[in-house]
This record gives C-alpha cells, structure tokens and sequence, in this order.
C-alpha cells in the first residue's frame, strides 16, 4: 500500500513560495487561465484524474484516516466527479454573463454583468475531507478562470502528498500549484498579495486568515462549522423511525467518524421518545457498523493523537462519562473511538458548548419538541440544521424560527451534494458559499458594464442649475417620463 | 447621543428587538421604508440647507445625488421587496425524488453601516434601505466630517423610523473604534482603504462579514472624436469629474487619457464647459461644491505643490482658503511619480495624460490598482472589447459617466483595492441577507446503497448515482447490468 501513497518533492521555503505566487500572476496576466479553453481543458484533466486515481485517492485516505474506500467514494471522489461535470456543462454559459433592464431615465442604454476571474487565490483546505474541500472550490476556481495555489492541511499528510503530486501531474503548473506544508507555511502563505483566499477550517484559524486578508483589502470566504444539531421528532410510524435512524447514524458516524462540518453533531428529541429513539439507534448502527466496528473498518478514525486526546477530555467528565448509553471504548494506539451514544449530558460540559467532531453522539431530550427552536438559537448559528418530522407546523417553526447555513428536513449531509443549492454558513459557521454555479461566482467578479450613446443627451443632467432643472430631476427620477415631456414643454409647474 | 456604557446597551437593545422578531413582518418593513420616503419629504429643505453648510452642495446636485437616489432607492424596493423576500426554488436530482429545495432569504441580525462624508445622505440611507428591506437591525455611524449632516440624520430619523431597530450614533474616530469592537453580525463599510483595513481587521475578530465600498483612481478614456460628439463627451467628462462634490467622489473621474495630438482640441472645449457650468473666477464659482474641510484642501493644495506639477497647470489653479474653493482645473501630463498620480486625488484636479496610441491606455490602468470605475468614450468595437478583457475593474460605462449609480439593475461595487461586495436594488436586499438552503425529503424511498456495511453492489450503485445514470441505475438494480457491460475492471 505504501507506494501507492505519492509524494511531491517540494522544497516549501519562503522563496519558493514568493517565486512561485510571482510565476502565478504572470501566467495570470498573460491572460491564459481566461480562456474558455484553458478552463474546459483544465476541467477535463481533473476528470480524468478523479477517474484514472481513484485506488491511489482511496489509499491515502485510507491511510490519513481509516476511511473505507467506498465511504472515500460516497463523501470525496463521487461528489467531486458530479461537480467537475457540471461545471464542464454550465461554463459557456456562466461565462457568458446576463443582461440587465434598465430605466428608460437612461435610454438609450444597455447594460450587461459579465463576470470576470478575480486573479490569483489561495484555497486553505481541512484534513477531514482532504481531496473533496480542497478540489471542490478548485474546481470553482478554475472554472472562473483564476490561477490556484491550494494548501491541503498536514494533519493529512498522505492524501496532502498525493493532492500535490497528481495535481502537477494533471493540471497545468504554470497556473495551479499545490504548496504543501505546516503552520510555518501557512503563514508564509498568508503574507503574499491574493486576490481571494477561500478558507474551510476552524474558527480561530480563519480569524488568523481574515486578519492577515485585511491588510491587503483581499476578499474572504469562510466555511467553518459549529454544533449543527439534529431535532428529532416523535415519529409514530416505525418505517419512518428506521429510516430518519439511519440517516442520522450514516451521518453522524459514517462520514469520517463524527469529524464533518455538516455532521449532525447533537440530538433534541422529546423525553417521552428518547428511549425509542436510542434503541431503534442501537439497532441500527448494530447493523451498519457491526458487533466490532473497529474490525468491520466501516467507521473512520479520529486524524491524530491530539484530537484524540480532545475528544477523550470530553468524556473525562464524570457526569458525562455518566451519560454513556452506548459505546465509550477508546483506543489510543489506533485513534479508534467507537461510536458512542449519550443521554442528556450536562448543558455545560465541554461536549455540548464545543462541536464535538468526533464519533460521539448526545441526546438532550426536552419538555416539548417546540423547545427546540429556543435551545438552537442559544448557540451560535451552525452549518446544517436537520429535522425528521412530518409536522409542517414544525417545519415551519424550524425554518423561519432559527439560523442556519442550510436546513434540512428528513436526511442529513445530502446539501453538499446539490448543485443548485448554496452551501455555506452564516454568522458563527462563516460567510461565502460555493458548490455548482455558487462556486464559479465566488471566485469570480461580475463586472457591470454600461453603453451609452450620444443621442438624447438631456441638459438638466448640467450645471448651471435651476429651478426648472430640478424639476426636471425630480420627475427623472420618479421616471415620469410624462412629466418630463410636459415640463421641457413648458406645461406644468412645480 | 450615546455615552460608551450606552453604546453597549443599545447595541444589545436591537439585538433583542431582532430576536423578538419585531423587524421579520414586510408590513414593518414595509413600513420603515415609506417612513425613509417621508422623511426625505418632509425635511428637504433641511437636507439641502445640511448639504450647503457641510459641503457647499447646490441644491439641484444634492437632489441629483443624494435625496433623488435615496427617493428611488426606497420607492424601488417598496415596488419589489415582497418578491425579494420570497423563497426561490432550486432543484435536487431525480435520485433524491421525492424531494423540494428552495432558497429562503433571511436577515443576518444587527448590522453597522458607516456613511461617508462626500454623499452624507445617501451613503448612509441608501445602505439603510437595503439593511431595513432585508429585515435587520441598525447601527448607521454617519461621517463626523459632514455635522450638519451628521446632526440632521441624528435628531430627525428616530422621529421617522422605529427606535427599537435602527438607531444613529453620532462620533468620531473613537466611537467608531468603540463600535468596531462590538460583535456584529455584518459591517458595511463606504470609506478609504486604510480605514477600510481597519474595519476589515476589527471585523475579524467576530468573524463578521464585511461589504467595503473604496474608491481608487478612476481614469476616463477619450478616443479620437468628431465636433458634436467631442461636445456631448466633453459635457459628460465635466459634469463627471466637477459634478458630483467637486470630484470628492468614488466614482468620479480622477484622470483623462487621450492621444496627445488630440489634447489641445480638448483642453480648448473643457476649458469652455468649465466656464458655462461653474463660472471662471475662484470667487464667483457657482453650481459646484467647496472642499469639505481644512485637512482636504491642505492634501489637495499639497499634490499641486511637489515638482513639475504646478508647471504642468494650464486651467485654473487658484485657490482660496478662507472660503475652501479650489477652482476646477486642468493639468497636462504631470510627472507620473507625483502624488497627484499615485493617489486618488479626491478634488476638482484633471490630470490629462497623453499617449501616442489610446490603445497605451490599457497598460497604463493595468499598471494602477483597480478602480471603482473605468469609462471610456470610443466608439471603437475593438477598443471597447479590449478595454473589457484586459483591464478590470467595479464597473465599467462607454461614453458617459457616474450615470451607472442610478440603475439598480446594476450592483454597484469594487474589486481589488476599490473594494468587495456590493449593493443597489437587489444586491442591497441580498448584501444584507443570508440566503439559507431549505431541503425537504420524504421517508419513502430509501436508497439503502447509502449506508455500510459495504460490498462492490453498493459501490457500483453510489458510482451510478453521481453519473445521473438513472438507466444504469435501473438495469443494476435489477440485476441486469452486467449483460449490457462485460468485465467493467475498478
């Protein structure tokens, strides 16, 4: 296995990294990465990449995080194929721009916003999906005709690595580098000129990245997460209870073991249901992950000691520790935490003011359902709100009661892959969005462009003024043009 | 006015009545923005006598840029703001049938807005509309550098406009420092780039958002033209650079391009449009505003002063102090490493810079950062097509100027150092909402290929699925697919 994991032989110094942002705006200003046809071809590229690399993406992921190889495929490389596709499809058009109306105050005029790449940018990608957020807002990037410097994280070494070599295999290295590295490099990465940088990380990392953006005035996107909580309402229908289950168990533990920014990361459910709902859950991740989930390798594990360690500290507490319904076996030499279920720990300990991300699982029951919408709110707005429930009342409550990136009624983590949907977050779970046309968008600048011909030329735009010119502006302005007419005609006063 | 405890408590004073919901309703919205119209109606002459002492704004010009826009800004967004609120459908694939997505607007909470002082009226109400139509609360921090105007929006907008949600705060540098370390939930930032890093950097802290509305040296373009023409153009340039605030403007025009054989032409017809709009004698200057304080015109008198600039004059020039006049005028290719060219000049200068071919003008922006605006009068196909691919800018118009301001068609805002974000009509409603994704699916079908344990069945089907290959879907499912693909290797 070992040599399918690739490495890049980069030499990451602050020279290397001025010489290479330096190499980058020159391509840039040649006006290559502009073209329709440097995009599609890059586009294309990555297409066969995705599908010639597969065994090598899938063992670095595997590596990075024990993460099965059809979970890599689920979460990772299937989502990126469908969106390199539709990008491939949509970009004449995306690049095309649209027509705006305008008053006939400016007649005759005609106005267009066409859209134009903003440069050169950074993407600062996460280890818990390292190919899929660091190729996802790539894919935007180039569709929008900007040259790329991505930095993969290092807390995933392996896939970072193998990111860096197939990308200066595929894609043209003129235009699109890979610059691997730790904290140091970051850093060094932040102190360059960017026209955007597009960050997906944590919160106190992306204050370090706004901060060193604003000196250069650059524009940011933020995709951090936050406790995105799932309400669970008292289903009567079993069917419906094994299904909103399991979709909150694949969601929860299937998708890099906790550690996903639209994971569910908490539970509200009545307290007359809870006991229901942890025993069709039992069953259910029986089911999926097995008797040995550890064994059964269909649960990823946690990426490093230190977060480990994190996620241990929450369960130290001894009243949390209390609150274990299911699960709670940790293995330090494998970074194994097997996926746990808990019932109403304290409202004040680490693992309810914290995103846990990780493969643990709190249930906070409640008085009513309806006290859902006041518990989300006393948090910081999150990613992805879920809620199974066939109550439209609910829903609706839900919907316009709280804030959140996204909302989701009856599944969870599907929005990342629906193109026409913006996926991003708001207040404490980041600002800018992406996926689909979203992704061509942010990084690109719509520029408004406006003709205008010399006939009808009116003297009241021009000094010296008067009362009858101000006249004329007013009626102008409320576009009565009829008024204007009468006016220029010496037929109607004030 | 706010003492620095009070600031807190009325900041938290609106992020309870937004909590509460009291800003949610259109019918209060609604409502705030016929308020906004009334009170523009009602206290006009104010406004104008505000604009005069402040700036020296002739009344025409301050309905033309502040109370005209602001009128039309409201009026627009009354005509639309139901259809701005409503959810607009989005579509999921067949896969995840049945199902419904639609994008749902919402407000982002307690917004600050700083106004500026060159447009002290409309920089801050028309940011205001679009924080008001999307449903938030607000903080408006008007510029300390225009008072009267400052005072004005103070004393009579709570007369107007609902206590409990949107409130001014009147200050300089240190109130706006004190409410820059607040959390807010966005900040809209109309200003210069070295507050406009300040603002960024204070914002950081809270992770807000930031729209900022910078300016930068917008050049104007004049190809080679015929008599009638180079009139109309020339009327254009003129009420574009002299016209709004003296050339105190973001959008204005900051300095002119032209081959040089065509420079006398010009300078002959601007000098003479200058003396029909404005007069031609520093003391009797009418139609046009005065400098905005003593610390402006210092700047302005100071970029006249370094080397080969004072020489390079051949209109105008004159200055009086006491009064805070500078006359409009015309310079000829100053040295290029002057202030006066390194910097947005913000005042009634012109520089001319002249090329041997207008096609230089390319190079010569690209050289500079990103304006706000570029303008360019030609009507030259391979001129316009190059000046739109090679240069970049917030916007660009063809033979006219400043115009593109009134057209909420259009979104109004910068790139690079002129800026991001933007606003105007819908983009003002939008630069103020968060646009959240609302999925719905139903229990019935379930897709269990979706979940472990996993075997290659699964695999193959997820595979399936990303293609939108519902016929292979179909055919796997049923068993069938191997018959149609032999020994498909993975």
């Amino acid at each position: 296995m070992e040599d399918l994991i690739l490495s890049s032989s980069e030499n990451n110094n602050n020279n290397n990294i001025e010489t290479a942002v330096k190499e980058l705006r020159e391509t840039f200003n040649s006006g290559k990465t502009k073209e329709e046809q440097w995009r599609t071809t890059q586009l294309k590229n990555l297409l066969c990449l995705l599908m010639e690399k597969q065994e090598h993406i899938h063992t670095a992921l595997q590596h990075d995080l024990g993460k099965h190889p059809v979970e890599s495929f689920r979460d990772e490389v299937g989502p990126l194929i469908k969106s390199v596709n539709y990008a491939l499809k949509g970009l004449k058009k995306w690049m095309v721009g649209k027509k705006a109306d305008l008053p006939l105050a400016v007649f005759p005029a005609s106005a267009h916003l066409v859209p134009e790449p903003l440069g050169v940018v950074l993407i600062i990608s996460s280890w818990n999906f390292p190919f899929g957020l660091s190729l996802e807002p790539l894919i935007g990037a180039i569709a929008a005709g900007n040259a790329v410097v991505l930095k993969p994280s290092e807390l995933s070494p392996a896939s970072s690595s193998t990111l860096a070599n197939l990308i200066h295999t595929y894609l043209d290295t003129k235009a699109i580098r890979v610059i691997e590295g730790d904290v140091t490099v970051g850093q060094q990465l932040l102190q360059q000129k960017w026209d955007k940088i597009f960050f997906t990380g944590s919160a106190s990392v992306a204050r370090i990245v706004m901060t060193a953006a604003a000196k250069n005035l650059t524009p940011v996107a933020l995709e951090l997460g936050g406790k995105c909580p799932a309400v669970v309402d008292s289903l009567s229908s079993s069917w419906d209870r094994k299904i909103a289950v399991n979709r909150i168990i694949s969601a929860k533990f299937g998708a890099c073991a906790g550690q996903a920014c639209i994971g569910v990361d908490y539970i509200l459910v009545d307290k007359k249901f809870a006991s229901t709902l942890v025993e069709v859950m039992k069953a259910a991740m029986l089911k999926m992950f097995g008797e040995n989930p550890k064994e059964s390798k269909t649960v990823a594990r946690i990426v490093n000691k230190s977060h480990f360690s994190r996620l241990k500290n929450l369960l130290d507490d001894p009243m949390v520790k209390d609150s274990i319904v299911h699960g709670g076996s940790l293995d330090e030499d494998n970074l194994f935490i097997e996926p746990t279920l808990l019932v109403n720990p304290p409202i004040k300990a680490g693992i309810m003011t914290e995103e846990i991300f990780g493969p643990l699982l709190p249930i906070i029951t409640l008085e009513k359902i309806e006290d859902s919408i006041e518990f989300i709110n006393s948090m910081p707005k999150p990613l992805a709100l879920y809620a199974f429930t066939n109550n439209e009342t609910l829903m609706k409550k839900l919907s316009t009661g709280t804030s959140s990136g996204s909302i989701l009624f009856n599944d969870a983590m599907l929005q990342y892959a629906a193109d026409s949907i913006p996926f991003g977050g708001v207040g404490g779970s980041g600002f800018g969005r992406y996926h689909g046309k979203f992704s061509f968008d942010e990084f690109s600048h719509e520029k408004a462009i406006m003709r205008r011909s010399y006939l009808l030329d009116f003297w009241f735009r021009y000094p010296p003024w008067n009362d009858n010119k101000l006249q004329l502006l007013r009626s102008a302005y409320r576009f009565d043009y009829l008024g204007v007419v009468l006016i220029i005609l010496g037929l109607k006063r004030s | 006015m706010e003492g620095f405890g009070g600031l807190s408590n009325s900041i938290n004073g609106l992020k309870q009545a937004f909590r509460n919901g009291e800003t949610r309703a259109v019918d209060w919205r609604k409502s705030q923005l016929q308020a906004i119209l009334r009170f523009l109606a009602e206290n006009e002459d104010r406004i104008f006598e505000a604009l005069k002492q402040d700036l020296g704004k002739h009344p025409v010009e301050a309905y033309r840029d502040e109370i005209g826009v602001v009128k039309k800004s409201a009026e627009h967004s009354l005509l639309h703001i139901k259809q701005w609120m409503a959810p607009k459908k989005g579509q999921l694939p067949l896969l995840l049938f049945p199902s419904r997505a639609e994008v749902l607007p919402e407000p982002l909470g307690t917004v600050l807005i700083f106004g500026s002082w060159n447009f002290p009226i409309s920089l801050t109400l028309d940011p205001l509309i679009g924080a008001i139509s999307a449903g938030n609360t607000v903080v408006i921090k008007p510029s300390e550098l225009a008072p009267a105007c400052s005072s004005l929006l103070s004393s009579t907008i709570p007369l107007y406009l609902d206590n409990k949600a949107v409130k001014i705060v009147e200050g300089g540098s240190d109130i706006a420092q004190e409410l820059l370390q607040q959390q807010w939930d966005k900040i809209f930032f109309t200003g210069s780039p070295r507050v406009g890093r300040i603002v960024m950097s204070a914002a950081a802290k809270h992770l807000t958002p930031v729209t900022l509305e910078l300016g930068g040296k917008c050049p104007v373009i004049l190809d080679s033209y015929s008599g009638s023409d180079l009139k109309s153009a020339v009327k254009r340039i003129a009420g574009g650079k002299w016209g709004p605030c003296a050339g105190q403007a973001c959008i204005g025009i900051d300095y002119l391009l032209v081959q040089q054989k065509l420079a006398p032409v010009l300078i002959e017809s601007l000098k003479r449009c200058i003396k029909r709009f404005y007069g031609d004698n520093v003391q009797n200057l009418q139609s046009i505003c005065r400098i905005v304080n003593k610390n402006h015109f210092d700047r302005i008198c100071s970029l006249l002063e370094e080397p080969g600039v004072a020489a390079s004059i051949v209109y105008g020039g004159s200055l009086d102090r006491e009064n805070l006049m500078i006359e409009p005028t015309i310079l000829l290719d100053p040295p290029l490493d002057a202030q006066i060219m390194t910097e947005e000049i913000f005042g009634p200068l012109l520089p001319i810079i002249t090329l041997d071919k207008i096609e230089e003008s390319i190079d010569f922006i690209n050289a500079r950062p990103k304006p706000l605006a570029i303008y360019a009068f030609t009507n030259d196909k391979k001129l316009k097509d190059r000046i739109l691919q090679e240069t970049s800018s917030g916007s660009v118009t063809f033979n006219d100027t400043i115009i593109q301001f009134i057209c909420d068609a259009l979104p109004f805002g910068g790139v690079g150092q002129s800026g991001f974000g933007r606003y105007h009509g819908k983009y003002s409603f939008d630069t103020f909402s968060h646009e959240k994704g609302v999925l719905h699916r139903s229990f019935f079908p379930e897709l269990e290929p979706r979940y472990p344990p996993w075997n290659d069945f699964k695999l193959e089907f997820i595979r399936l699925a990303y293609n939108f290959d519902y016929v292979g879907l179909l055919l796997h499912l049923l068993g069938l697919r191997r018959l149609f693909i032999p020994n498909r290797a993975r």
